[in-house]
Formats: structure tokens, sequence, C-alpha cells
């Protein structure tokens, strides 16, 4: 049943991480992505295994949901990796022919793809833990400041909520039309792209027509409920940090000053001379 | 006190060009005098173009007349500095469930009216919880709008009308897109409403056996008010009805029928149970039918 899909890639489970504000969430992916940048040393990273290691563990996702997301990026990090393991100049390790592979080259390699990696599976952490409409929620709380630089933020979130509630009746609605379509002997099967791409303009012509006369009914609906934008609304479910969110806050500010004294040890550059 | 006062209410629809002239104009409400007291049931009937939606979404002051005034609660609507207050003594609901619910959650749909009007936190839960038990829909407040029955939804909008305390509510053919179990739950929710909370309510309909509980019924035909009293009074006119192209309830046609061959029943019969009490009346007292035959 296509009614059926949750969207984004949300994982319902019962956790801390799960239960977390939203706000937290998304400024703990900010500063663990920023610090994988600032901090390169393989003590960073080792530092850096571990705070995700022990966030995923924390979360109950199953690490294979994690991991979901890299199929997406493996062309990525596989170009990434043989760029910089075969361009990099410097000692040579080996080298056949006319490739040659140096010890700063694996060392930049490998470092890139960790990062790649640690990008990915972090804020696949956040998706995964947090509901579409709590992510809606927390960006608008989060984004409150850029009200003073005009930036339409209540808006910004509100179209967002409505676009997350009329997907899946859009998506049910365009399956009424294809089969509306095929019953008349409309095909959407074969074909090479071109005709595919053409069978699909009866069917998004419709779609677009009632998704316009769904908008408009919804904006009458908004308006006879007294709704005329943020100003002066009061929220049901305000978001209030509670104590676990203050935990939690202090846990980033630890791991930060973990990364930052760890980065600054040199114990393994120097053993290994980088 | 008059809850919603017409005072020869007059609507224009203009067709523009992409010129921005005039094309077309048509009269979808045409000088409708109306008063509607406080507590009242009142439902209005019509066929499709009778202008009964143009009126209703005139006591939401969502339209605005072109000619007359329309008073809700004593304030005109064409007052722009009381339109949220008028939005707030008038809720309405609208014919397509799906293209009125708001929230991604139940709960937060319900919710959503008093959000606007600047209600308190604490205020807001206990509004919800009250309106959606008064509808029965407590028990699904942490279930999506989208996999509710149509009724169910429809009965979820309500609660989203009644959370905001409006005096009056306004359902445009609530039931149009919904299968007759769920229009049964929809009437039977409205009609507790009246009854219990004294909600004033304004049903626009075109099934008629919606309208028999109602204190009053109104019908429409080209922008007029055509008929209006008792849904006794209005059903004993099955001739006239039929020329606004309305069908009366099964059993007053039945009635009307028996009526017309002979049988001696009352005018305006409603309902099963009332049929079946006439009819066996005269079957108790068989001299009269026979001299009547």
């Amino acid at each position: 049943m296509i009614r059926e899909i949750t969207l984004g890639q949300y994982y319902p489970a019962d956790s801390v991480i799960h239960k977390l504000d939203p706000r937290v969430k998304l400024a703990a992916t900010l500063v663990f992505i920023i610090s994988l940048f600032v901090f390169r040393s393989p003590e960073a990273y080792a530092a850096a295994t571990v705070f995700l290691g022990t966030v995923i563990y924390i979360s109950k996702v199953p690490v294979k949901f994690m991991m979901r997301g890299l199929k997406s990026i493996i062309l990525l990090l596989m170009i990434t990796v043989a760029f910089n393991l075969f361009l990099t100049p410097g000692t040579a390790v080996f080298r056949i022919w006319k490739i040659q592979v140096t010890k700063e080259g694996i060392v930049i390699a490998v470092s890139m793809a960790v990062r790649l990696i640690y990008l990915i599976v972090g804020a696949s952490v956040m998706t995964l833990t947090t509901t579409p409409n709590d992510l809606t929620d927390g960006l608008e709380k989060a984004l409150t400041p850029m009200k003073k630089i005009r930036v339409p933020v209540h808006e910004i979130s509100m179209m967002m909520s409505i676009a997350l509630r009329f997907i899946p009746i859009l998506l049910d609605e365009t399956d009424k039309i294809m089969k509306a379509q095929m019953a008349r002997g409309a095909d959407f099967e074969t074909g090479g792209l071109i005709k595919k791409a053409k069978s699909m303009i009866p069917l998004l012509v419709p779609l677009f027509i009632s998704a316009f006369r769904r908008a408009n009914d919804l904006a009458m609906a908004m308006e006879a409920r007294g709704y005329h934008g943020g100003e002066g609304r009061t929220k049901m479910k305000p978001l209030v940090y509670k104590r676990r969110d203050y935990t939690a806050y202090l846990c980033l500010l630890a791991y930060l000053v973990i990364m930052f004294l760890v980065n600054r040890l040199h114990f393994v550059t120097g053993i290994l001379g980088i | 006190m008059d809850i919603v006062k017409a005072e020869n209410l007059k609507y224009e629809y203009v067709q523009v060009d992409e010129e921005g002239n005039e094309e077309a104009r048509s009269i979808a409400v045409d000088g409708v005098n109306l008063q509607v007291k406080a507590g009242d049931f009142v439902a209005i009937l019509g066929h499709n173009g009778s202008g009964k939606s143009t009126l209703a979404k005139h006591i939401n002051a969502i339209l605005l007349p072109t000619e007359g005034t329309l008073y809700v609660d004593g304030k005109d609507t064409k007052d722009e500095s009381k339109l949220w207050e008028i939005r707030q003594t008038a809720g309405m609901v609208f014919q397509n469930p799906d293209n009125q619910i708001i929230g991604t959650i139940v709960e937060e749909d319900v919710g959503f009216g008093p959000e606007n009007m600047g209600v308190p936190q604490a205020e807001i839960w206990k509004r919800v919880e009250k309106s959606l038990k008064s509808v029965g829909m407590w028990e699904y407040r942490d279930h999506s709008p989208n996999k509710l029955s149509g009724g169910q939804k429809q009965r979820v909008a309500i609660a989203g009308v009644v959370a905001m305390r409006p005096k009056c509510i306004v359902l445009d053919e609530p039931t149009a897109m919904l299968d007759p179990n769920g229009r049964k739950e929809v009437i039977r929710t409205v009609q507790e409403l009246n009854r219990q909370e004294h909600v004033t309510v304004i049903l626009i309909t075109h099934y008629m056996e919606e309208v028999i509980e109602a204190d009053r019924v109104i019908v429409m035909d080209q922008g007029k008010i055509v008929m209006q009293g008792t849904p006794r009074e209005v059903f004993s006119h099955v001739e006239e009805l039929k020329g606004y192209r309305l069908d009366v309830p099964q059993e007053t046609l039945v009635a009307y029928e028996l009526q017309k061959a002979g049988i001696p029943l009352p005018d305006g019969i409603l309902t099963t149970e009332e049929l079946i009490e006439e009819l066996e009346k005269i079957k108790q007292t068989p001299g009269e039918s026979q001299k009547v035959r």
C-alpha cells in the first residue's frame, strides 16, 4: 500500500536519543561535522569514533540502518580515495609502472574516507531518530533569530509540515489517476526513456490541477480557523528543554574538549612520523 | 438574540478575462433575508448551484456580500477589525475532509484553531481533550489523519472547530463525500453538539434524511429562499420540492403516494416509525378507510 510509506527515514524506537529535543540533535550534528574537519589527527578520529559509536549504541537503531545512507556516496567515496591515494606527491611506499602510492597519499585518503563516512553516518543518526515533524519544529525554533533579518521562518516551517502531510495524499492520488488512465488504455510500462517520460504528461497534468485545488481548499480552511501567520500564535507543543537536553549539551561540550585535547597529543603522529 | 442575521444579502461572482475586463456575472445569492436564533439547528437545502454554499461562506466572512449586510452575533462581516472574532464565533466545516485537516497528528490538528487564537498552552490541551471526546475521537488522538476513514476525518474536522469554542458551526455539505455509515456518524455528532453543548448549527446539505431532526429547514433555489419552516411543514409540499429538483425522504414519498391513492394519512410524515404508526391506526379503524375507498 502506497499510503503506508514512511517519510524520511525515521526509525521508531524508545531511546534517550529519540526523546531529545530536536534542537539538541541539530546542534550536535552540526558540531560533530565541524569537529571532523577542524581536528584531523588520528587521535581525534579515534575519539570521534568512540563518540559516534556510543551515540549509535544508545539510540538503539540497528547499525545496518546507519550504513544505508552510505550507499548513495559509495562512488564519491571511491573517487576521492583513488585520487588522493595515487596523486599525492611525497615519499613513495611502492610504485607500479608510472603510478605511485605515497605515505602522505595513504594518510590523506584514509582521513578523507573516514571524514566522509562519519559525516553521513552522523547525519543519519539525526534523521533516523527524529520524526520529520520534530525536525521542522526544531528548525523553526532554532532559526527564530533569523526573523530579525526578515527570513519568514514560521512560514517556511508551516509549508514544510503541510508538505509532509500532503505527500501521502498526493501519492494516493497519483496511484488513482494512474489506474484510471491504465483502465483507458494508457501504457506507463513499455518503451524507451523518452516514451516513458511522455506518458507521464497525462498523469502530471491532472495531478497538478488537483494539487492546486487542494491548496485552495486548504488555504480557505486555514483562514476559516483563524490562521493569520505566526504572529500572536501560541504553541500546543512548545519545545522546552528538559534535564536530559542540558545533559546532552554538556556531553557535547565534553566531546569538544576531549577532541581538542586529544588532537594536541601527537602520539600516533609521532610514531608514524607524519 | 439572532446569531446570524442576513439583510437583503446579494453576492455576484464576476468572471474576468486576462486583461481584467469583466466577462460574465452570475448572481449566486440574490436578496436573502435570514435570521437564525442562538441554539437552533437550521438546515439549508438546495440543488447544486442554488447558492447555499455561497451563503455559508458569508457566515464565516470568507466571502463578503456584494450588496446587503450580514451580521454574525451582532457584528457586521464587512468590518475588517472584527474579522477574527467573527471567524471564532462562526466555525466552518467543509466538504472534503482531506483538504481541511492541517495537522499531521489528530490532536495537533484539533489544536490548530486555538493556537491561532493565541490560547495558552495548558488551555489548548484542555480544549483538545474536551472537543475530541465530544466527537468520540479521543482514542485516535495520536493517529495520523491519513489513516482514518472519511467519517472519522470529518469528525476530527468538527472537533477542530469545536475547540475554538464557537457559538455557531456552519457545515457546508459535510457528508457529500462520505459513505452512508460515515454520514450517520457525522450527523449524529452534529446533533449531539447541538443538544448537549447548545451550539447553533447551520447544516447545508442535499440529503433530505439529514434534516429531519432540524428545528427549521430552509430551501434555496437560484439564490433565493423559496421555502422555510419545520421539516414537517416543508416536506408536506412534495410537489413543490420536486419542482426545485429536491427529493423528499422515502417515507414521506411513500406516504404522499398512498395519500394520493386515497389512504387518509396526515401530511408531512418523516420517519418509518411514524408511517407504521399511522398505517396501524388506519388498520385498526377499518370502517374509515372503507369509507374512503
